[in-house]
């Protein structure tokens, strides 16, 4: 190659970088949009529920004067809500994927059931809500309670979780697992033992990014007939007195933070929307804080487990 | 020549083996003597079914689905037939264990790897574990270069010492036949040579049957040794005869490099 092939070629690549650099700018203006539009929201709602976030407003219910509300019966009806979701959908969804992963033999069924799953977790979330309705209120008759809003959210991320759970046991190692077969386990020791632990740093995620789906959900708790104003608290799941815990509280009507939101925001009152932002702020922040814990989890737990 | 010393105890055999993945048969009438006490080495080019071989002592092509064995893998002294469908393969593998190409030590420490075999088949006690654990260790001299660190997570070992735990995690539950496949082919030549000189210990405590690409490594380590082409096994005999005078053309083509 000559000199003047070498200038040719240096023409070349410098042309070729120009594209480069377009698409760098261009990718990153895309970027600074989605962020932008988060941050002006974000930054909205503090500002106009900045003056609202004192611990009176944790721990008051709420009231027909704006001043005096609070989300004390949300956070906590939200709280309980998420816990009977977790305890009804993890282990639902870790089994369900375990076997679809493991057990389920390879066959036209299955495949039908996969898909099935896959498309679940595309279905709209009112419809849920309706499902919830008849099926949880109605024919169980759960009522307007906690457990039947816990149930229906738990169906709502069941496919997450199923999802999760089978994507972490595909990343086992094939020799990993041959090695515990090849020291003589049977299947349900080689799962017990090895695949869900080895995979629960996944299923934790997948887990945790279902709640803070769940979390946000307004639709089908709407649906369900859930109250949306709430001046009292649901039983204590915890008491003083033998057998220390009690299930009263499933059974107890309830609200929740968006649901409290959406009633504030639709009151004519300038204060009301002020109680709505904050409350706004507060529920992006327990997303946040959600999603940062399974970050986090996923971090820790992933340092223990190598290949 | 062998035929007319006294046959030497034989561990296990196939008797007109063979193997399906799918539509794709893969072993071919197989007849492969595996002497007690004794490595037996299988070499031959890649895909010549060696591996394939090698994995159906412990069934392991059992995980996947569309595998078919044919004929028989008979296990003595009871005389067992180890493909025969009605036969457990979870016992099969308890009795036959196998260590893998790429070191598969679990993400747990040293000493859960070790014991996981004996907690598979149901042992509690602490003090037992403890000592099967140290002989196990021992046996696959890794004892003195783990014992300060025990609890440590294995994966943290250089890749020849998780291979020599993987020894260890057979060697813990005392089987009567040990499967190695390939076991050096992803160690460096210390690593490789430590393999190598355990593998020759073991001898005396174990039957070995072992797979390898290498052919200094099966002379150096093999009593036995077979030579496998596209699914047949094409010649067998004790590896210095082999390798001296193979009785077979493609047999020699192979060892002297002609091909493969």
């Amino acid at each position: 190659m000559n000199h003047q092939d070498i200038a040719a070629v240096r023409g070349i690549i410098r042309s070729n970088r120009r594209w480069d650099l377009f698409f760098a700018a261009a990718g990153f203006v895309a970027l600074l949009l989605g962020v932008l539009a988060f941050v002006t929201l974000f930054g909205q709602m503090v500002l106009n529920g900045w003056e609202r976030l004192n611990p009176d407003f944790f721990m008051s219910f709420p009231s027909r004067r704006a001043a005096n509300a609070g989300i004390l019966s949300a956070w906590v009806g939200s709280l309980l809500v998420m816990l009977v979701t977790a305890v009804s959908a993890v282990p639902l969804g870790v089994a369900a994927g375990v076997y679809l992963e493991e057990y389920a033999p390879k066959n036209l069924v299955t495949d039908i059931i996969e898909i099935n799953v896959t498309n679940l977790a595309g279905v709209p979330s009112i419809v849920y809500g309706l499902l919830a309705l008849g099926v949880f209120v109605y024919a169980f008759g759960f009522g307007q309670s906690i457990l039947t809003a816990g149930l229906t959210l738990g169906l709502l991320i069941l496919p997450v979780i199923i999802v999760a759970t089978r994507e972490s046991l595909r990343a086992i190692p094939v020799h990993v697992r041959e090695g515990a077969y090849g020291c003589g386990a049977t299947q349900w020791q080689v799962v017990r033992d090895h695949l869900v632990p080895y995979s629960t740093p996944g299923i934790m995620t997948g887990v945790i990014i279902g709640l803070s789906r769940a979390i946000g959900e307004t639709a089908p708790i709407i649906t369900i007939g859930a109250l949306t104003f709430i001046a009292f608290l649901p039983a204590s799941p915890i008491s003083d007195t033998a057998p220390f815990i009690n299930f009263q509280w499933l059974t107890s009507g309830f609200t929740v933070m968006p649901i409290q939101m959406f009633n504030w925001t639709s009151r004519p009152e300038e204060a009301f929307q002020q109680n709505a932002a904050a409350a706004g702020f507060i529920l992006v922040f327990m997303t946040l804080m959600m999603n940062g814990l399974a970050i986090w989890l996923r971090y820790r737990l992933r340092k223990s487990i190598s290949w | 020549m062998a035929q007319n010393e006294k046959t030497p105890p034989l561990k296990a055999e196939t008797r007109n083996f063979n193997f399906h993945y799918g539509a794709f048969h893969a072993l071919k009438n197989v007849n492969l003597p595996v002497v007690e006490k004794k490595v037996t080495a299988l070499i031959g080019p890649s895909g010549c079914g060696k591996s394939t071989l090698l994995r159906s002592f412990n069934r392991m092509h059992d995980l996947y689905p569309g595998n078919r064995y044919e004929g028989e893998i008979v296990f003595h002294p009871d005389n067992t037939n180890i493909v025969d469908p009605k036969v457990d393969p979870i016992e099969v593998r308890m009795r036959i264990g196998m260590v893998f190409q790429k070191p598969n030590p679990f993400p747990k420490s040293i000493y859960e790897n070790v014991a996981y075999g004996l907690k598979v088949r149901g042992e509690k006690s602490a003090s037992v574990l403890d000592d099967r654990v140290e002989s196990a260790l021992r046996g696959a001299s890794l004892w003195n270069e783990v014992k300060d660190r025990l609890d440590k997570p294995a994966t943290a070992l250089s890749g020849g010492q998780q291979q020599r735990l993987c020894i260890a995690r057979c060697l813990a539950t005392d089987p009567e036949l040990l499967l190695f496949d390939e076991p050096t082919s992803a160690l460096d030549p210390i690593a490789t040579s430590n393999i190598e000189e355990l593998i020759t210990e073991l001898r005396e405590r174990v039957t070995i049957l072992i797979v390898t690409h290498n052919m200094q490594q099966a002379a150096r380590v093999s009593d036995y040794t077979a030579y496998m082409y596209i699914g047949e096994l094409v010649e067998y005999g004790v590896t210095d005869d082999l390798f001296m005078k193979p009785k077979k053309q493609a047999t020699e083509d192979y060892i002297t490099g002609r091909f493969g």
